[in-house]
């Protein structure tokens, strides 16, 4: 089984978010990078299937060199090779574009990608690369496993969750619950001494014209103060909820 | 050229999210100088829509739909999208609808723009605001394409009752291979689920234990309110991983969000950033959360709270 798992070189989730240029582009000033967590749920299951029932597993990143330490992160935690595609992740369609490309080239039959990043949240690569490459898709998938050629997958619905099946070539968009928390993976220091011989290779973009454009950010209105009630004036909280706030 | 618009249903009756879209759809509509088509697959009776302001309704029955399947369901969206040429095109932000999104948009070769919370301030070029960085901002984004597609955030525009016809017809669009089959399904009944609550109680590790969750559950009970909890809590194993709110878990835009025993770290509050109103309750006066609420008590959750469920329960009998 040969694997594919995207990951997205996203803020540390603790990251204050700031921008600049006029609220036009993010801040990076200060700001930690960490594997997309969505992806990295989907790179410990696929270690899992190298691990117990066979498989090549690589790693992608649509991104400039600045991503590279996340993708050597990946290798250390066990992916055999990787690959970044040197270009502006502008938007959602050009990423699933590049990947397309790098999927078709690499003869995959299973690729995992979270099912958003926690930056952007557009939560459409994942489906937008199944289209492209007439895959078959899964999203918030929380479990999965291969026999053979049949795929059996859990998602989770609105409500619930509904166990499907399917077979490759499959893509993924995952997200917790494909492995526990606890089964997350921490480089050691023999995993990042081997990352470093391992392959990573550069390869140019594909033509592709972003379909949107984030054209300013803006930041919540600031909060104003909280108003405290007295723990034994409950009554008072009830009365500012209907009153008030009209909610209740 | 209308507006399409996904309507969901379930065993044949629309989901609260279909009639959100709908509204949100006429208010498109009506900047555009148009109309609005919805689709609607194995619903029986689709005169509601019309409420909420859909001129006409695509109907789709098919026993083979009975069951969403994102391939198929964004094929027979496609083929609506040009039966119509509907240069709008917009669903909801359900587990299925984004599900089935990203597929229509390569589909139809259109932009696509998730968690939308307003209307389009401009319709040329056509620009939406949506939450990103899980709520810790706004993008505001254009899309470039000739067909757009947007995913409207949960309660953030609300319904808007706007009489229109609702004129129903027939469609019966050819349906593609399924590729990924529905085995079971594995629901929660005769409760509020997060994904359609308007009202989302939640707790963390300050109630101390499972055995404590009677207490959330009774007050969700008269609130009429889904339960959630806090990363820990479910990383625990005290509450299952679909009801963990935050970042790397699911995002709670309710109208109104209350947390017990929640301390407030940044990756929760993001999480439910985009909810209208905040109430927590805690022991702790230096708690992050409280800078995050619009209310709040400090306090001990085992002495607040089920006077708070008995105070509710007054309330709501003389209402």
């Amino acid at each position: 089984m040969k694997i594919l798992v995207c990951i997205s070189h996203v803020p540390d989730t603790t990251s204050k978010i700031n921008f600049t240029e006029g609220d036009t582009k993010f801040d990076t000033n200060g700001v930690q990078f960490v594997i997309n967590p969505n992806d990295e749920f989907g790179l410990t299951r696929a270690m899992w299937f190298k691990e117990k029932q066979g498989a090549s597993v690589d790693v992608v990143n649509v991104g400039g060199p600045e991503t590279e330490p996340t993708l050597r992160k990946a290798l250390a935690i066990g992916a055999d090779s990787a690959i970044r595609v040197n270009t502006e992740a502008t938007d959602g369609f050009v990423v699933a574009k590049q990947l397309a490309k790098v999927v078709q080239d690499g003869g995959y039959d299973l690729v995992i990608a979270g099912r958003e990043s926690i930056d952007y949240n557009g939560g459409m690569v994942p489906g937008m690369l199944a289209g492209l490459t007439n895959a078959n898709f899964v999203n918030t998938c929380i479990g999965l496993e291969v026999d053979g050629t049949t795929v059996t997958a859990t998602r989770e619905i609105d409500g619930g969750k509904e166990t499907v099946s399917t077979s490759f070539p499959l893509v993924i968009g995952g997200q917790k619950g494909l492995v526990e928390e606890s089964d997350l993976r921490i480089p050691n220091m023999r995993g990042i001494m081997m990352a470093r011989k391992k392959p990573l290779t550069v390869l140019d973009p594909v033509e592709a014209t972003a379909e949107t454009a984030a054209v300013k950010f803006e930041k919540p209105a600031p909060k104003g103060a909280v108003t405290l009630i007295d723990a034994d004036n409950v009554d008072e909280l009830v009365n500012l909820l209907h009153n008030e706030a009209k909610v209740i | 050229m209308s507006v399409l618009v996904y309507t969901e249903s379930e065993q044949g009756t629309f989901k609260k999210v279909a009639l959100e879209v709908a509204s949100y759809a006429k208010a498109v509509a009506n900047q555009m100088g148009t109309t609005v088509t919805a689709v609607a697959i194995n619903a029986d009776d689709t005169s509601i829509l019309g409420t909420y302001g859909v001129d006409k309704v695509l109907k789709v029955n098919d026993s083979k739909l009975d069951k969403f399947n994102a391939n198929a369901y964004a094929s027979i969206m496609a083929q609506a999208a040009q039966k119509e040429d509907s240069q709008v095109v917009i669903v909801s932000s359900s587990a299925d609808s984004k599900y089935l999104a990203p597929l229509l948009a390569v589909n139809l070769n259109a932009g696509y723009a998730s968690n939308v919370v307003e209307v389009p301030s401009s319709t040329a070029p056509f620009t939406v605001k949506r939450t990103a960085f899980t709520n810790k901002a706004f993008n505001i984004t254009t899309i470039n394409t000739d067909v757009k597609l947007v995913a409207l955030s949960k309660n953030a525009f609300g319904l808007v009752e706007n009489s229109a016809a609702a004129a129903a017809e027939d469609f019966s669009p050819s349906i593609p291979e399924f590729g990924v089959n529905v085995e079971s399904v594995d629901k929660v009944t005769g409760k509020v689920t997060i994904a359609d609550a308007e009202i989302v109680v939640s707790g963390g590790r300050g109630l101390k234990g499972p055995e404590n969750w009677g207490m959330v559950e009774e007050l969700a009970d008269v609130l009429g309110a889904a339960t959630a909890c806090s990363k820990p809590v479910s990383d625990l194993g005290w509450r299952p991983h679909s009801e963990h709110v935050g970042q790397t878990g699911k995002p709670v835009a309710a109208n109104l969000y209350i947390a017990i025993g929640i301390s407030g770290a940044i990756q929760h509050l993001a999480g439910i950033n985009a909810s209208k109103v905040k109430v927590v309750i805690n022991t702790d006066p230096e708690a992050p959360f409280f800078k995050a609420a619009d209310y709040g008590i400090v306090g001990d959750a085992f002495e607040v709270v089920p006077k708070l469920i008995e105070k509710l329960k007054t309330f709501k009998a003389q209402q």
